[in-house]
């Protein structure tokens, strides 16, 4: 302990505009790296001890990560009791990079923002690693799983805890590797790693983007800390360059958070075991680019353009992902394209400016929790259907598994909108942020508006399709491919419990943390207070307007999914289903656009390399080997030959000799 | 008569046992070749020891003898084995530099 | 003999200039030399081509004298050709008289480069010579005032006499090399009288010595081949040597004429069956074999 005090003295003080940070290292911040730490060593000696901690590897890994929860609750608590101004905190842990004129520290900015991740990101990650232990149960590879759960858990927590765009950049690339593992995780299935590979790469272009901002960061601001960038008087700096670091930074969380046009990866990333999806793929990475526009909402406030962008791209996605997940018959495909469509809502939010970023923040952490809950719900229903995940396939397991049905329930309810579970705080708050004008423009707030009001009543739909056709209607699960029945069950205690608790998150978090605005002004010193605006629409009226629309659509996934019956087959359906079913043709277009002219670049580079690089190259070596075979018929391996050549030499000799000296 | 003739004839002999290295392939004679440039050179040398007045030249010529005595013994040794092992005393036939 | 020597030279050389004496057996020296040496060029063998090479270096020696080098005359006809090409005659002996070598050449190009390099070096060096500037000749009366020998030894014992030491040491060494070089180490056990008749008997040769050549010839000489029962020569009884050399007489002169002979006798009434029908009556056979073969003899004899 007394290592981590001395590193956490002499902070940088800085005191500059709306995000300055105070320099704290005594008491429980002093143990705040141990957030990172803990599971960061326990990942270390899970890999490194290899199968000789097969047998308790796993909860190694289950206390590693309930401890940094605790330690993460301390500083929670340690943070309440300051002042509401007085909440953004750096802890300095040491010296990072020292070369001449750039010098950076690597510490943890402790702020409401930070602090929300935290939780959540060790709260729901805590749950999930309980729900592992019986999941993965089977698997003889449990402990190296568990090692990298541990890993991602403190990769995302050196993400939202850095205190610079560069110690951000590790951990953002932390969670990549560890999302790459974890999707690969079951890689001697061939798919199963193309998938894997498929997200690095996608995410990979995203990080093209970070790298850029970066550099545009250090270029403009000198630095890349955030109190440096974020700091800085964003009037002395050209309105170009912030859009240009805006999109940069957009283009990063597009690829982290599966945005359009990055979206692709997440489909495929279901590969990945259900506590994965979960965690990774529903409640925290994904969301990890709605964390870095927030983060850098005084560049975005800067950079109306960029701003416009982002509010364009959550919408897109946001449509996108709910008319795909409308078409998926996979129940983990279809929870995939969902959290793309509600991860479209915070990025929506994000890009409103001040006016959303609380609700951006408020839904993904009410997200989080229902989200996790439904996917850790698939999980407990492939448990017990023998990994089945084609929902024409299910129908009728209410019965069969009553607290999966019921934790599932209320998660639907959560996603929906239903007052007064969570996501009807989250939700309905950005829609009605949507339909506030910024600078005077009221297309602008009844175009996002209506879009984000239309994706409620989709959601609503493909969310009671989803929900309907696993748990109610008949059973359509008797048959399977190989014949024999299926003997659906409840999943172990293990497993039902995080259920229940994220159950019990979705169905009352976002009471308690929106009554009263709390967790708006708990945001407040990150986000910054806002000026009220006022909706094109009265707050009710749009309220009612939702309601109204989710009712429609639960409605008509009622009358199709469950008093109907669903064929087993799927039919062909038209046009649009048929284009939602292949992701409206994302694959194919990423192949035409990029993969193909790529692959033609690259085979005509490989062309040019080998005909005219190689051709130099080979040519001067084949131009000596001929020289040589020239030469070499001179080397008859007759001395008299030799002579013959030493004696002709001496005789051209004399006689230049005797030429010069005459 | 002068002296120059004593250096032509040398100048003769050398060169007919340089075109014997050169031409035979019998390694004995080439050998022989060898030793008729040797005889050359020190015919030139006391021509040269007459010429200056000093019998350095004459000693020098009684040197090159006493290697050239030494090398024949060698050489001749190094053919009698290669005759023994290949069967042939042709030069041509030693032309393992080249393979 | 020492009175000899040391007159030589006087007669020959006097000064630098040479006498008419020395010019003459310049003259009549130098052709020769040329032509012996020459002979080293072109003789199809290498015994001969070591005869023409002693006659050079013979040569070599008179030329010695004649310059005042007596020293190195009397050296150069003792090391030369005493030891030197005795050697060489000794190993052409050991490699084998009738390694003759056929002058057409192998390598390609090999002729012309050695003619235009000879012809080339002549050229050069009688540049060389032309352009060559020559003191006044000393001539070797001061330096040879005592006697040659006492010269040269003055000059290597105290000039050159560590030259003299590592040449000395060089000689021993190569003596060594020689003996290692051509020392042959047994690999096998040694081979007694009983091992190689084993091994005679093993390999299927000859056992029983071989015939003898001209037993049966008109001429009881070595170059005949001997006639089996059949008149059929037997090449196995001429000398190894002589076949290598081509020396052989052709056998197949004299077996025609024994076939003349036996068909004389055969034209007369002979109740002999031939002789090739019956292996049994070759022994009957072989006194009547033997007349006609004196009869040959006799009759070649009053050719």
């Amino acid at each position: 302990m007394n290592t981590l005090t001395s590193w956490a003295t002499s902070a940088p003080f800085a005191d500059i505009g709306p995000a300055a940070a105070e320099p704290v290292s005594a008491g429980i911040y002093a143990v705040a790296p141990l957030l990172v730490g803990l599971p960061l060593g326990s990942a270390a000696l899970l890999l490194l001890l290899g199968r000789r901690s097969d047998r308790w590897g796993h909860w190694l890994g289950v206390l590693a990560s309930a401890a940094a929860f605790v330690v993460g609750l301390l500083t929670f608590l340690a943070m309440l009791d300051r002042d509401a101004s007085n909440r953004v905190l750096d802890v300095r842990v040491g010296d990072w990079i020292d070369a001449g004129a750039f010098h950076l520290s690597a510490g943890m900015r402790l702020d409401p923002l930070s602090m929300t991740f935290v939780l959540l990101v060790t709260f729901v990650g805590t749950l999930i690693h309980v729900y592992s232990v019986a999941y993965m149960d089977h698997d003889r590879d449990r402990r190296r799983f568990f090692a990298y759960l541990n890993l991602f858990v403190a990769a995302m927590l050196v993400l939202v805890l850095a205190d610079s765009y560069l110690l951000m950049f590790v951990g953002w690339e932390g969670v990549g590797l560890a999302s790459y593992l974890l999707i690969g995780f079951w890689n001697h299935r061939t798919p199963y790693a193309v998938a894997a590979k498929k997200a690095f790469v996608a995410n990979r272009i995203g990080d093209i983007g970070l790298i850029v901002a970066l550099g545009l960061m250090f270029a403009t601001f000198g630095g890349v800390d955030f109190t440096t960038v974020l700091g800085a008087n964003m009037s002395g700096v050209s309105e170009a360059t912030l859009t240009g670091i805006g999109l940069m930074l957009l283009l990063a969380a597009c690829g982290k958070s599966a945005q359009f046009p990055l979206q692709s990866w997440l489909g495929d990333a279901m590969a990945g075991p259900t506590p994965v999806s979960a965690l990774i793929h529903a409640a925290t990475m994904v969301t990890a680019g709605v964390y870095l526009i927030v983060r850098s909402a005084p560049v975005f406030d800067a950079a109306p353009t960029a701003q416009l962008v982002v509010v364009v791209v959550g919408a897109i996605t946001l449509l996108f992902g709910a008319i795909v997940g409308c078409a998926k018959d996979d129940i983990k495909k279809a929870l995939a394209a969902s959290t793309m469509s509600q991860i479209g809502y915070m990025v929506l939010a994000a890009g409103l400016g001040p006016v959303g970023y609380a609700f951006a923040i408020f839904h993904l952490v009410t997200h989080g929790f229902f989200k996790a809950g439904m996917f850790l719900g698939a999980g407990s229903v492939m448990h017990g259907m023998d990994d089945q995940v084609d929902m024409r396939r299910f129908g009728g397991l209410a019965r069969y598994m009553k607290i999966t049905y019921v934790t599932f329930g209320l998660g639907w309810l959560a996603i929906l909108g239903v007052p007064p579970f969570s996501g009807f705080w989250s939700k309905d708050k950005i829609i009605e942020a949507a339909f506030i004008p910024t600078d005077g423009h009221t297309w602008r707030a009844w175009l996002f508006g209506s879009v984000a009001l239309l994706g409620a009543g989709i959601t609503a739909f493909y969310m009671s399709r989803l929900f309907f056709m696993t748990f109610e209607g008949e059973r359509r699960w008797s048959t399977r491919t190989d014949g024999s029945q299926q003997h659906p069950h409840e999943a172990p205690a293990l497993m039902t419990w995080p259920m229940i608790i994220l159950a019990i998150g979705s169905a009352g978090l976002g009471l308690v943390l929106g009554l009263g605005n709390r967790f708006v002004d708990w945001l407040a010193p990150v986000t910054g207070e806002h000026e009220h605006g006022e909706p094109v629409l009265a707050p009710g009226v749009l309220v009612a307007l939702t309601l109204v629309l989710v009712v429609v659509g639960a409605v008509l996934a009622w009358r199709r999914y469950a008093i109907s019956t669903v064929p087993v087959i799927p039919p062909v359906g038209t046009a649009l289903t048929r284009a939602a079913r292949v992701d409206l043709y994302q694959d194919a277009v990423n192949d035409a656009l990029l993969v193909e002219p790529g692959q033609h670049l690259t085979r005509s580079l490989v062309y040019v390399d080998k005909t005219v690089v190689d051709g130099a190259t080979v040519g001067v070596g084949q131009t000596t080997v001929g020289l040589g075979q020239l030469l070499r018929k001179t080397q008859t391996g007759y001395v008299r030959s030799y002579a013959a050549t030493m004696l002709l030499g001496l005789v051209v000799l004399v006689a230049t000799v005797l030429v010069i000296q005459s | 008569m002068s002296l120059d003739n004593y250096l032509v004839l040398a100048a003769i002999l050398f060169s007919i046992g340089a075109a014997t290295v050169l031409l035979r392939r019998n390694a004995i004679i080439v050998f022989m070749g060898v030793e008729l440039m040797l005889n050359a050179t020190n015919l030139l040398l006391v021509t040269f020891s007459r010429l200056h007045g000093q019998l350095d030249g004459q000693v020098l010529a009684f040197f090159v003898m006493v290697v050239a005595a030494a090398e024949v013994v060698v050489g001749l040794a190094i053919i009698v084995s290669i005759y023994r092992t290949r069967r042939s005393a042709s030069v041509d036939d030693v032309n393992l530099l080249k393979s | 003999m020492s009175a000899l020597v040391a007159a030589v030279p006087a007669v020959l050389a006097e000064g630098g200039q040479t006498s008419g004496a020395e010019e003459a057996l310049f003259w009549v020296l130098a052709p020769v030399m040329v032509l012996a040496a020459l002979g080293l060029l072109f003789a199809r063998k290498a015994v001969h081509a070591a005869l023409s090479l002693i006659v050079v270096m013979i040569s070599l020696a008179f030329m010695y004298v004649a310059q005042g080098a007596v020293f190195l005359g009397v050296v150069q006809v003792v090391v030369y050709t005493g030891a030197i090409m005795m050697l060489f005659l000794f190993v052409l002996m050991l490699v084998g008289v009738g390694s003759s070598d056929s002058l057409v050449e192998t390598i390609r190009g090999q002729r012309w480069a050695g003619w235009i390099a000879a012809l080339g070096l002549v050229a050069v060096l009688a540049g060389v010579l032309g352009t060559a500037l020559y003191p006044e000749s000393v001539g070797l009366e001061e330096a040879n005032a005592r006697s040659n020998p006492e010269g040269v030894a003055e000059v290597i014992f105290a000039d050159h006499v560590f030259a003299m030491e590592v040449v000395g040491a060089l000689l021993v060494t190569a003596a060594l090399g020689a003996l290692v070089l051509t020392h042959r180490r047994r690999l096998g056990p040694k081979r007694g009288q009983r091992e190689l008749a084993d091994l005679r008997v093993e390999g299927g040769h000859h056992l029983a010595p071989l015939p003898a050549p001209g037993v049966y010839a008109r001429h009881n000489a070595m170059d005949v081949p001997a006639l089996d029962p059949y008149g059929n020569p037997l090449e196995s009884s001429v000398p190894r040597v002589l076949r290598v050399r081509g020396q052989e007489a052709d056998a197949a002169e004299y077996a025609a004429r024994i076939d003349r002979v036996l068909a004389g006798r055969a034209a007369k009434p002979d109740e002999n069956p031939p002789p090739a029908a019956d292996p049994a009556g070759q022994a009957v056979n072989a006194p009547d074999i033997a007349d006609a073969v004196a009869g040959v003899d006799l009759e070649g004899e009053t050719k």
